[in-house]
């Protein structure tokens, strides 16, 4: 007997209608994917393959054309508590200190303003910003506002955490302590993660499985379980194995990178 | 005395302008100029004294607003009313103003219907729908206040709309994201990031209000500072017309400088821009 996947995606299909030319555009193109309680699943893919929007329709944001997710089996049409994103850009209430963004979530849910502001300072403790409470997000630095990002995510105790390309504005150095800080964070509060990103050495340090978008319109390539344990130090990045599965990925996109990079070309020409 | 200077070289330098200004006003009216310039000019410099009732004089003007303050205090009554005109316009204006252009904001649809009259509103010089007021609801409060309305609506308005368009779409994501509901996503994102725009819209709202105190009494109007200054410019009385124009820039500057009070405690979450 198989387990039910925690969050399923069932041949997700979406297209949208181009204004301009009046012609649809695939951006969507029968996506499977299921992922099982408490895994980490992390999707790599060339960029405008489709990644982020597949996320968004996971979250409820966008209805997709046709298919269907399933969290614990049952249909998501629009957002929910038991999704919660952690946006590309920190998308921090710039009016709102670390506290205030932090409680934004259970404000929306309805939470009561004690328990709110409770649980919103066990979180940033959790995130490493305990000190920083009142600071207003232009005063944080990058690093500082995804942490707050991660929060706000994580406050409503959602099943399932969405992150959309989180570190991809970062400098190296900080997205590699980012990184290592997700997995602490990570294996504290016990979620089911679905990672966007466009690097795979992210995408591999990070989750137990990487799962490889072809370029547009999006669908699954395959997926590579990454047999690496836990806890990973950051050093696991200079390892050989890790090395092969990062080529071996790297050979599944290039063939779309590379078509995508004549096509921007072609188009530019 | 040389940091002295340099930390208040602002204010000096606009009070030694002021002061200038006010001597060389006060010089036409009592023939100064005219007898500096005597034995250069010759009978020429007989022109560069003004006669008071055509260009009054500071100290004529001082001795006016003293009077009509402390000791007729015949410009309560002016203040009083122009005062109730201004509140009622202004406010019936922002009430107006502000759901009609953050709705147009908000709803496509809404603003296709709405920003064609904006645009022609905007495009004539309000006061020519005075006599059409004057027909319809004749020439008494409501006449006066309308006109207020009609002035200080379009810039809250266009204001509003531009409050919403430009909303980060990253904050609606998050907010919907979090399952938020309209009233919810109204209160906590679109709100607070147009209180700048809203209170732009409402610092011109105050100058075009001034206006619309002294155009509004021009007919019919037995009080308020436009009609004191159109009765007292019609018999020569150049001192009060001054008074009533002094008047008008008081409050318009403390209106103003109220509104920037309110700006920088709402936004003080703002990083200070260097100046």
């Amino acid at each position: 007997m198989t387990a039910r996947p925690k969050l399923e995606a069932q041949d997700i299909r979406l297209s949208y209608l181009q204004p301009r030319t009046g012609t649809a555009l695939a951006a969507l193109d029968g996506v499977n994917l299921q992922i099982m309680e408490g895994e980490f699943v992390a999707i790599v893919g060339p960029s405008g393959c489709g990644k982020t929007t597949f996320l968004s329709v996971v979250d409820g944001l966008i209805a997709a054309t046709a298919g269907r997710v399933l969290v614990d089996g049952e249909a998501v049409t629009r957002p929910g508590p038991d999704r919660a994103v952690v946006f590309q850009d920190a998308s921090l209430l710039p009016w709102r200190t670390v506290l205030g963004n932090v409680r934004y979530g259970l404000e929306c849910l309805g939470v009561a303003a004690r328990e709110a502001g409770a649980r919103a300072e066990k979180l940033v403790a959790l995130v490493g910003l305990s000190g920083f409470e009142h600071h207003y997000p232009h005063e944080l630095s990058g690093g500082m506002q995804q942490r707050v990002n991660l929060a706000r995510a994580l406050v409503v105790d959602p099943k399932i955490l969405l992150m959309d390309e989180p570190f991809a504005a970062l400098d190296a150095q900080t997205r590699e302590l980012m990184q290592e800080e997700l997995l602490r964070i990570w294996a504290a509060a016990k979620k089911t993660v679905l990672f966007i990103t466009h690097q795979i050495d992210e995408a591999l340090y990070l989750a137990d499985r990487v799962v490889v978008f072809s370029g547009r319109p999006g669908k699954v390539k395959d997926s590579i379980a990454v047999d690496i344990e836990r806890p990973r130090p950051i050093g696991v990045k200079r390892q050989a194995r890790f090395h092969a599965l990062e080529d071996r990925i790297w050979e599944l996109i290039e063939e779309d990178v590379k078509t995508k990079a004549r096509e921007d070309r072609h188009a530019r020409a | 005395m040389r940091r002295f200077y340099l930390q208040h070289e602002r204010a000096i330098l606009g009070a030694v302008g002021i002061i200038a200004f006010l001597i060389l006003w006060e010089g036409f009216a009592r023939g100064w100029w005219a007898e500096l310039l005597q034995p250069l000019l010759g009978p020429q410099a007989a022109r560069l004294q003004l006669r008071p009732i055509f260009i009054s004089s500071p100290t004529r003007i001082a001795r006016a607003a003293f009077d009509m303050i402390f000791v007729t205090g015949a410009i309560w009554k002016d203040f009083g009313w122009s005062g109730l005109e201004f509140t009622l316009g202004v406010a019936l204006a922002l009430a107006i103003g502000i759901p009609l252009g953050l709705a147009a904001g908000w709803y496509r649809r809404l603003s296709y219907a709405v920003e064609p009259f904006l645009t022609a509103l905007n495009a004539t010089p309000q006061v020519a729908f005075l006599p059409l007021l004057i027909l319809w609801v004749g020439t008494g409060l409501a006449c006066r206040v309308l006109i207020i309305v009609l002035l200080a609506v379009l810039p809250i308005a266009i204001g509003a709309v531009a409050a919403v368009r430009t909303v980060d779409a990253r904050l609606i994501r998050v907010a919907r994201s979090f399952s938020a509901n309209d009233a919810l996503l109204f209160r906590s994102i679109i709100l607070p990031s147009s209180v700048p725009f809203l209170l732009a819209g409402a610092r011109l709202a105050v100058g075009r209000g001034m206006i619309g105190i002294v155009v509004g009494e021009i007919y019919g109007s037995a009080a308020g500072i436009g009609a004191m200054m159109n009765q007292a410019g019609s018999r020569f009385e150049t001192d009060k017309v001054f008074v009533g124009v002094l008047a008008i820039a008081v409050a318009g500057v403390g209106l103003v400088e109220g509104l920037r009070r309110i700006e920088r405690r709402v936004e003080a979450w703002r990083p200070q821009v260097a100046a």
